[in-house]
């Protein structure tokens, strides 16, 4: 059973697929009397078309991911075009002028390696995992679809259906991740992250050939993108390859700065609620705006990530133990902070009552768990036991090749760059109680937070 | 948020065909009985070695030394998962994977956790249909006081009062927030209708009456029938050389019980030929279809592997991906399965659709299958397959500690021994077309049971 935390961060987060790239976990370790192997080393260099590179050798098995992360994403979206970032990454596996449709894929598997992609606010990913003989050829194909698509009028209609059915599948049949769409248009009044990845149904059915050879001719430029190689492979080898295949795309034109329309000052308090049928046991999340780790003067964001574990990262932390454990009123209740972002992201809170108790309650012992941080802060030994938490998920992490692309991609995609990844425990083990309490008492304002309500059908109009 | 090109739905049933996930790891000099072999016959070889060791107290465990990441990952199972729940008291299995770390030996709950979090350790536990699975993660210097929370947890759980109380209103919290969820009331339905009254039936959390009624007695009880040396699988993975492996295996497992005290499972066929509708007004219709599977240790298990990938398997190439979603978009997730369990096995087969057009997707569905089953697949499609499910498995199974540890413990479940990685390739490529073709025919033309989750589906039947 994993149920414990699990199951309610599952039923919070249904729709949230994969949030392992949000994890802020992972890096090197100053603390550890293991310091990362040489052969761990990561490398970083710039092809002359601009394109980015990151090396990261994993000598333990005969394999290797790439990674192609695009600066692009749903937040950096035309308005009335939302969802087009997401379709576009569809639009991606079908025929170029050098490879009908299916080709690529076909090469993928003809060798026993996996493929896939995925888009998030501020990127778009495409990844293999193949032998490293086969990295050139993954490159070869990757660089190609980079610029020679071919887009007919056929397949846009038949690949916009099957995102429409993704949509249905991930939001419209499931009344919490419903909820959890127009929470974020609550707390998002301005900035993109209001809009939803997957796009509005009305404006995804609109979507056409158009605004994809649009899309497709402004952001898929080497100068737009980040390679991240990680596996059984040396940076010279990757350079070469990468030079041969990627280095062949010619620059394109300068992109703007992601300059994006930034939130106004919050200074309501604002619910939004949902009442289903399916629903049996009522839930709420609070959330509010706060820095992200690009957006966070230095320091904050590591204190935001420090909060978020102490307060509610697990079955050791306070709201945890308050609510499940000592006041039995709970069957769950959490925290967490997802700060590697663009701009200004969230920090949410979460509860569910067990047995008898009312949500309210749930929800008024959750609000005084963060008016205590915000107050009296956190002792020393909470935080140092956090810290530790942290820099071990580092070594953990190492163990898995993906992991470590995903974290390398993610920060650079996000306007980070190698050294913030590497350099990142030391930023953790050097905040303070004061930098946690300061940054609870300065952004987690109840007068100033969104909170989305889950209810039964019965308690519709309480 | 984020959003993929394709993530598999979880099925209602459980393991693949070949149930293992996970990543290799050097070699180092071995003082055992060891098998050296290259698990990557497709890709550029390099051994991975799996040691048996054997401790002083007969406790075996397969490991795979490697020092790289200064990690080391444990995974074991005893056979008798919840099956093994006494009738009126279903959900104890579940229950008691939820309590080894709130107290054990002389740990209390609140002790047990803070020495776990200093130790730098995760350990979990969960249950299947047919066993209960332990892990455990830990740093290479803190090894000693993780197996030491280890042997307590697995020798000496307390299963105190209020840690039973907790735990068990958390779960009764889970089956309350799921009573009125369509896909929860499905599978409830599925497995009735396909397993009857099997153990296979019921659910693994069990119902507020029988999660009521279980008593500490309940799971001491179950601890002591399952938690024997009889019937434990034991991997071990990272930075540990045998010989204080073997010291480890002795002070966690040695002093269990010879032998297990099971209730005996009957063997089950899936009933077919059904057709369920549980009906509800949602925007997507979820189908779920199920044909006869085949026994891990069947002679035509590999054929029906080849044949269940090339229908709907782990590729963007399958049939099913192909007519469904890449030609006419009716889906986003379509995927077909085998499903091997101790007692049951099946072919499942799931996508979601928009609820419109379900009777035309359902239609396709059975179309695609029928077709393969008359026709088979072509000579280019099985060898692509065949070099898909050579290179894949160490891709799929062995990227991690965690995932190489799985691996191990899975195939000793299934008795297919510690050599197996280096046959299997051998076990795909002797297949033939005529043999894929037969397990086609054996496996599709049955009548599938069929279960509609949606509004009613209109102008279509049991066809």
């Amino acid at each position: 059973m994993t149920s414990k935390v699990e199951w309610l961060r599952r039923t919070l987060l249904a729709t949230s697929l994969a949030f392992f790239v949000t994890d802020p976990v992972l890096a090197e370790s100053p603390v550890l009397p293991d310091t990362v192997p040489a052969e761990f080393k990561v490398t970083d260099f710039l092809l002359d078309n601009g394109m980015e590179v990151v090396v990261i050798p994993d000598h333990r098995a005969p394999i290797v991911t790439q990674m192609v992360w695009y600066k692009i994403g749903s937040a950096d979206e035309t308005p009335g075009k939302s969802g087009i970032a997401h379709f576009f990454e569809h639009l991606m596996f079908k025929a170029t002028a050098h490879h009908a449709a299916g080709e690529f894929d076909r090469a993928v598997s003809d060798i026993g390696g996996s493929n896939n992609a995925f888009t998030s606010y501020d990127y778009t990913a495409f990844h293999e995992t193949v032998a490293p003989s086969a990295l050139e050829l993954m490159m070869s194909f990757e660089a190609d679809r980079m610029r020679n698509l071919i887009l007919t009028d056929e397949v846009i209609k038949t690949e916009r259906d099957v995102i429409l059915e993704e949509r249905r599948s991930r939001i419209d049949n499931n009344p919490q991740a419903v909820l959890d769409e127009e929470v974020d248009a609550t707390l998002w009044q301005n900035q993109p992250y209001r809009i939803p990845v997957i796009g509005w149904m009305q404006e995804m059915e609109q979507l056409n050939r158009t605004d994809a050879t649009a899309f497709y001719n402004t952001y898929y430029r080497p100068n737009n993108a980040v390679l991240i190689v990680a596996g059984d492979i040396e940076p010279d080898t990757v350079r070469a390859l990468a030079e041969k295949t990627y280095g062949k795309v010619a620059r394109g034109p300068d992109l703007p700065p992601r300059v994006r329309p930034v939130e106004p000052e919050q200074n309501t308090r604002r619910t939004v609620t949902l009442s289903d049928a399916r629903v049996s046991v009522p839930n709420f999340s609070t959330q509010w705006v706060v820095p992200s780790y690009h957006t966070a003067k230095p320091g904050e964001a590591e204190a935001l990530d420090l909060l978020a574990e102490i307060l509610g990262g697990g079955n050791r932390s306070r709201l945890y133990q308050a609510l499940v454990v000592k006041q039995g009123i709970a069957s769950n209740a959490g925290a967490y902070f997802q700060g590697t972002m663009l701009d200004d992201t969230n920090f949410t809170v979460y509860g569910a009552p067990r047995g008898d108790a009312k949500l309210a309650d749930i929800e008024a012992a959750v609000d005084a768990e963060v008016a205590l941080i915000a107050s009296d802060g956190v002792t020393p030994g909470e935080l140092e036991k956090a810290k530790d938490r942290y820099v071990r998920s580092m070594v953990f992490a190492r163990d898995k090749q993906d992991s470590m692309a995903n974290i390398y991609g993610a920060t650079l995609a996000t306007g980070g760059n190698v050294q913030d990844v590497q350099q990142w425990p030391d930023r953790i083990r050097k905040v303070t109680p004061g930098e946690v309490k300061a940054v609870a008492a300065r952004y987690l304002v109840l007068a100033r937070a969104t909170t989305g309500y889950l209810l039964p059908q019965q308690q519709a109009g309480n | 948020m984020m959003y993929m090109r394709e993530a598999a739905k979880a099925p209602y049933l459980l393991p693949q065909g070949e149930k293992v996930r996970s990543r290799v790891a050097v070699p180092l000099a071995t003082l055992f009985l060891s098998v050296l072999f290259l698990i990557l016959p497709a890709l550029a070889a390099r051994a991975m070695e799996i040691q048996s060791v054997t401790s002083s107290k007969g406790i075996t465990a397969w490991l795979v030394e490697d020092y790289s990441v200064p990690v080391v990952s444990i995974r074991f199972v005893f056979g008798g998962g919840s099956t093994q729940d006494p009738p009126g008291k279903e959900g104890v299995a579940n229950l008691m994977t939820g309590l080894f770390d709130e107290g054990a030996g002389p740990l209390d709950s609140e002790a047990f956790q803070i020495k776990l979090d200093d130790a730098g350790a995760e350990m979990s536990f969960e249950e299947s249909r047919d066993g209960i699975y332990g892990s455990m993660r830990m740093l290479a210097e803190q090894r000693d006081e993780a197996f030491d929370l280890l042997r307590l947890a697995v020798n000496e759980p307390r299963f105190d009062q209020p840690p039973i109380d907790r735990i068990r209103a958390q779960v009764l919290s889970g089956i309350i927030a799921n009573e009125n969820d369509p896909d929860t009331v499905a599978q409830n339905r599925w497995a009735r209708a396909v397993y009857g009254d099997h153990p296979y039936s019921r659910s693994d959390q069990g119902t507020r009456q029988s999660i009521a009624a279980i008593t500490q007695d309940d799971l001491r009880a179950l601890h002591k029938a399952v938690f024997a040396r009889g019937g434990l699988h034991v991997a071990v993975v990272g930075a540990i050389d045998a010989e204080t492996l073997k010291k480890k295996l002795d002070m966690v497992f040695g002093d269990l019980p010879q032998s297990q005290a099971l209730a005996p499972v009957a063997d089950i066929e899936p009933k077919l030929a059904q057709h369920v509708e549980v009906n509800y007004d949602l925007p997507q219709t979820s189908l779920q279809l199920a044909w006869p599977g085949v026994k891990r240790n069947a002679a035509d298990f590999f054929p029906a592997v080849l044949m269940n990938e090339i229908l709907g398997g782990g590729t963007f190439t399958s049939r099913l991906f192909q007519e469904v979603r890449e030609k006419r978009g009716l889906a986003y997730s379509v995927n077909s399965s085998l499903v091997n369990q101790d007692h049951a096995d099946a072919l499942i087969v799931t996508t979601g659709t928009r609820s419109d057009r379900a009777a035309e997707t359902l239609g396709i569905v059975r179309d695609v299958a029928k077709r393969l089953a008359e026709e088979g697949p072509t000579e280019a499609e099985l060898a692509a397959t065949k070099k898909y499910l050579i290179g894949a498995y160490a891709i799929n199974n062995l990227d991690s500690s965690n995932s190489i540890a799985a691996t191990l413990v899975e195939l000793q479940l299934d008795d297919l021994g510690i050599d197996y990685m280096q046959r299997r390739a051998g076990y795909i490529n002797a297949v033939t077309l005529d043999q894929v073709k037969a397990a086609a025919k054996k496996l599709l033309t049955a009548e599938p049971t069929i279960m509609v989750v949606g509004p009613p589906l209109a102008g279509a039947g049991k066809g």
